[in-house]
């Protein structure tokens, strides 16, 4: 409770304020239009900390329940649609991380330029969703917040964007509405089959996991629509090929928020409702999907390899690392699970760094080609540090969150003793060579090569917004990379055998 | 003869005593005071609406028969009557400025009494219990359109397109009737329930012909595929007034008959017969409809298709024969209502000060008309079903009413029926590309559209932003449903 409402609540209230709030803005008014901007992430990240120490606090004080802050109000009465809200420390995690990148976002879109009022009403609408997915628990307002953070990406690109940003911006939204028609469906039959027979029919996830009543058959055939459906916004081969070109053409506040928060509905979903409602069919199933994310971890960081502009490379690599998190999640048990949730975690903040600073770099020299440029390091050092750093948190550096992450997830799949997962498992390892050989291709090239351009030498380093912004993700990178228990406990309580039905499953 | 039954059809009367001032108002006023006749239907069509709200059936138990049953009104007939009322009354107010333009001045009084007249006889459509008065009723709605549709006498697209409306509509009535002498060749009665009382005993070729028939000839009217032919040059060729009516207005009561006739009549037979038949019309309805919008650069072409597609759409609402589906489909039509009304409210607004319809002309309207462009992205939005705004929410319960029957055919259906919504999400995103997207040239200069249009738009706006969010709109159509799930039963 936070002023007599509860404080999930205010995860949509405050983005909604600020919407009205760049409404009333004048059109061209940058400082107005900043003014709201900042203060309204600043607001959510405050909020999104306060809910964290809160939420530890709670779990330390012996709270047991599966989902804390729970709140229900009657919606569609009929069919039984329910505003429900309650979040977990999976949740809590997430929506810390939502927090942070609208926050770096707003930074580092400080200059947009044209119709600023328009981009920042859209990207705040699309936040909205963000958030309103992260805290529902009913799966009608979990799906329509989904929808509402995808369609503002359409004028977010298409308006903004660079390069064929048409093509990409269409091809990005059927997509992924394509994903949801497939997850509507699943959702609805979840639904029809919620409960035993006789029984008022529901759409919340917690009493569905309780009452544990969807039936074999209808779970074989529901699993893969939610996954499927979920999966397509994680980039799972092979749909994952709106990723490249959408975010190569978005501009660099929505590349930042789409590839660090939005590809984690993707994963978040496939968690929260295909396995936690389905565990028996994600038990019998998970080998195909497995195949499927094992392919796009290695085939995601193969393609990085190949590309010669800089979010094309970026765009690859997080196929690679958004597979990971879906590998993780399939290999259902503990230690991966965790190491799913720590790679959300930290893809999302490391890949919003990356965006941001290939923005930052493309703002200045205007090309993203890495053949054209080099010898950044000695131009714009503090970018070209920032962006080694980002590519070490990439490569799994111990120190930074990449690391932790990828080995917990490692070590979780490879608990497994069948020939099946452990040669999946070591295949998705060799991505993590892969991933050097990218990374430091571009290092070499970009930063510490000859110089190509004599242009080039006159440019300048960031600004204090652009180091601002920087500065707070990577804080965030180092973080995971520094205290691992403590996001591994947040997370871990989730896990708890007691609920989490997968785990009965597996020994 | 008991007078008293003609209680019964209040609506009707209230309506017919509007076509009545307006035809005598017409005919006798003075010239000086004609110019008011407009402003003056539209307020008395806003009172006779409001009415309809506080109309006495509303209020629990009085579904009452009249004239031996021929004629039926319950609760949940004045209800979809009340939706159409309020379609048509967004209707009268965007077309006020075409009905005092200059060249419709001296016909103005007929577009108002056709109108009404049409009306009339969707009124009748729906509330009839028998054949004969049906067929009164769809005679009425049909070809008084006809000649609204040639209203713009110097436009030869418009003749055109009335010459082809008039001959599908005759053409389908009689499809229609020979439906209707095979059903009562095979049961000797046109009352509704006589008819299904007997048909359930007796099932043959000859029933499956005849509800073939008759779904055909209904299937004109509400424009399915492959009886949608005359759709896209009708809609193109009349005024956009009259288009703006035909599509919603006159789909929305067609709907509603179909489902009527269906489950009263045919529902006895509803999985031996014509259940698959309805799957193949949905199937085909919705996806060659998208097909064909995508290409259309006209925008009344454009959304000619679209409607076909929602056809389909709104006839998901049938499957399950069961109320929630009955609910569902009564409110994608309020919704549909709205959000159809605001698009060509807004290429009303446009053709009326500018002439221009094409999509190509519309590249750049967000940068000289922010608030027409606004207002036909939530449209575009809404009918494509992207949430928060209300379409999302009607799709998604016609969807629910359609899986509530279970079977594993239907998720296929909704399945087909859900990619397709992917399809007809391109092409409404045409339109908002068009607008937002291509801001370097800009054909439509800046105008200040009509203060009637604005106060049509804004209502459409506002229902596209409420009802979804609202929830008590659906939950009270649910409610007016309460305790019969048979369908049969409901009306």
């Amino acid at each position: 409770m936070l002023f007599g409402l509860n404080i999930l609540l205010y995860f949509v209230i405050i983005p909604v304020l600020m919407l009205l709030g760049l409404f009333l803005c004048q059109k061209d008014n940058m400082k107005q239009i900043r003014t709201v901007a900042v203060v309204g992430s600043t607001l959510l990240v405050a909020l999104s900390v306060y809910l964290l120490v809160d939420y530890l606090a709670l779990r330390a004080a012996g709270e047991t329940a599966q989902m804390l802050y729970t709140d229900s109000w009657c919606w569609f009465e009929n069919l039984n649609i329910n505003l429900a809200v309650g979040v977990d420390g999976i949740s809590v995690a997430m929506i810390l991380l939502s927090a942070i990148i609208v926050f770096a976002g707003s930074f580092a879109s400080w200059k947009i330029n044209p119709l600023p009022k328009d981009f920042f009403l859209w990207l705040i609408l699309l936040s909205t969703g963000v958030f309103g997915f992260f805290i529902s628990i009913d799966l009608f307002t979990m799906f329509m917040f989904y929808e509402v953070a995808l369609i503002p990406m359409y004028l977010l690109i298409g308006l903004w964007g660079t390069g064929r940003k048409e093509y990409s911006a269409m091809k990005l939204t059927l997509m992924l509405m394509g994903g949801s028609a497939f997850l509507m469906l699943g959702l609805i039959g979840i639904y029809f089959h919620s409960v035993p027979e006789g029984q008022q029919l529901t759409w919340n996830i917690v009493e569905i996991a309780e009452k544990g009543a969807i039936p074999h058959d209808w779970q074989l055939f529901l699993f893969p629509m939610t996954f499927v459906g979920f999966g397509v916004l994680g980039a799972m081969f092979p749909f994952h090929t709106w990723s490249p070109d959408g975010h190569a053409s978005a501009p660099t506040a929505v590349s930042m928020l789409h590839a660090g928060v939005l590809m984690k509905l993707g994963g978040y979903g496939c968690f929260r409702v295909s396995m936690y409602l389905m565990p028996e069919a994600a038990n019998e199933l998970a080998w195909i999907f497995l195949i499927l994310t094992g392919i796009s971890v290695v085939y995601g960081a193969f393609s990085a390899c190949v590309q010669t502009d800089l979010k094309y490379i970026n765009a690859y690599s997080s196929v690679s690392h958004c597979g990971l998190v879906l590998f993780a999640i399939l290999m259902l048990n503990t230690t991966a699970m965790t190491g799913a949730i720590m790679q959300m975690l930290s893809h999302g903040l490391m890949t919003a760094l990356f965006f941001a600073l290939i923005g930052m770099i493309y703002g200045r020299t205007h090309t993203r080609d890495i053949r054209e440029m080099g010898g950044l390091m000695k131009i714009m050092p503090f970018l070209a540090v920032c962006y080694v750093i980002a590519g070490m948190a990439s490569l799994g550096l111990p120190g930074l969150s990449g690391f932790v992450a990828e080995m917990t997830i490692f070590v979780g799949s490879f608990q497994h003793t069948d020939m099946f997962h452990r040669v999946f498992t070591i295949v998705a390892c060799c991505s993590i060579v892969i991933t050097a050989v990218y990374i430091l291709r571009v290092v070499g090239k970009l930063l510490f090569g000859p110089v190509q351009d004599e242009h080039h030498l006159k440019l300048t380093d960031a600004t204090w917004w652009e180091r601002f912004s920087a500065i707070t993700l990577i804080v965030c990178v180092a973080a995971i990379g520094c205290f691992p228990n403590f996001f591994s406990d947040l997370i871990k309580f989730t896990f708890d055998p007691e609920f989490f039905t997968v785990l009965g499953l597996i020994k | 003869m008991d007078y008293s039954q003609f209680l019964a059809m209040k609506q009707e009367i209230g309506l017919l005593v509007i076509f009545l001032f307006v035809f005598f108002y017409d005919a006798f006023m003075p010239k000086k005071s004609q110019g008011a006749l407009a402003g003056i239907t539209t307020m008395l069509f806003g009172v006779f609406t409001l009415y309809g709200f506080f109309c006495p059936c509303l209020n629990g138990a009085c579904a009452t028969d009249a004239f031996a049953g021929m004629y039926n009104t319950s609760a949940i007939v004045v209800a979809i009557k009340n939706i159409l009322n309020i379609g048509v009354f967004i209707v009268l107010i965007q077309s006020m400025k075409w009905a005092n333009s200059e060249d419709q001045v001296i016909r103005r009084g007929e577009f108002y009494e056709l109108l009404l007249v049409t009306l009339f006889g969707m009124y009748l459509m729906i509330s009839a219990r028998h054949f004969l008065l049906f067929v009164i009723g769809l005679e009425a709605a049909s070809l008084p359109l006809a000649a609204m549709v040639a209203f713009d006498k110097k436009r030869v697209e418009s003749h055109e397109a009335a010459i082809k409306y008039i001959l599908t509509a005759v053409f389908s009535s009689a499809v229609f009737l020979m439906g209707l002498s095979f059903v009562y060749a095979l049961t000797g009665s046109l009352y509704f329930d006589a008819i299904a009382a007997k048909i359930a005993a007796e099932q043959g070729v000859m029933l499956i012909v005849a509800v073939t028939f008759v779904i055909a000839g209904i299937g004109f009217k509400l424009s399915l595929v492959p009886f949608h032919l005359w759709t896209a040059d009708v809609y193109q060729g009349a005024p956009t007034s009259v288009t703006s009516y035909l599509s919603v207005i006159s789909k929305g009561a067609a709907a509603f008959a179909f489902l009527v006739i269906m489950a009263q009549v045919f529902g006895t037979v509803y999985s031996q017969v014509w259940e698959w038949m309805l799957y193949a019309l949905i199937i085909l309805t919705i996806t060659i409809g998208n097909l064909f919008a995508i290409r259309q650069r006209n925008m009344k072409r454009f959304l000619a298709f679209s409607s076909v597609s929602q056809a389909g759409y709104i006839m998901l609402g049938v499957i399950a024969m069961t109320a929630t589906g009955v609910s569902s489909l009564m409110y994608y039509i309020l919704v549909y209502i709205f959000s159809n009304l605001a698009a060509f409210g807004v290429i009303q607004a446009i053709e009326n000060n500018t002439g221009m319809v094409s999509m190509d002309d519309y590249k750049g309207l967000y940068k000289t008309n922010p608030r027409l462009s606004f207002t036909m992205m939530l449209a575009m939005f809404s009918l494509a079903g992207i949430p928060p705004f209300a379409g999302f929410f009607s799709k998604f319960f016609i969807f629910t009413g359609a899986i509530e029957q279970g079977s594993i055919a239907i998720y296929v259906l909704v399945l087909i029926a859900l990619i397709n919504t992917i399809i007809s999400l391109y092409y409404y995103l045409l339109v908002v590309k068009a607008m937002f997207i291509h801001q370097d040239e800009c054909k439509i200069a800046n105008f200040k559209s009509a203060c009637s249009e604005r106060v049509a738009m804004w209502i459409c706006v506002a229902g596209i932003i409420a009802l979804g969010i609202v929830s008590c709109v659906y939950n009270s159509l649910l409610d007016l449903t309460d305790g019969t799930s048979l369908l049969a039963n409901l009306f």
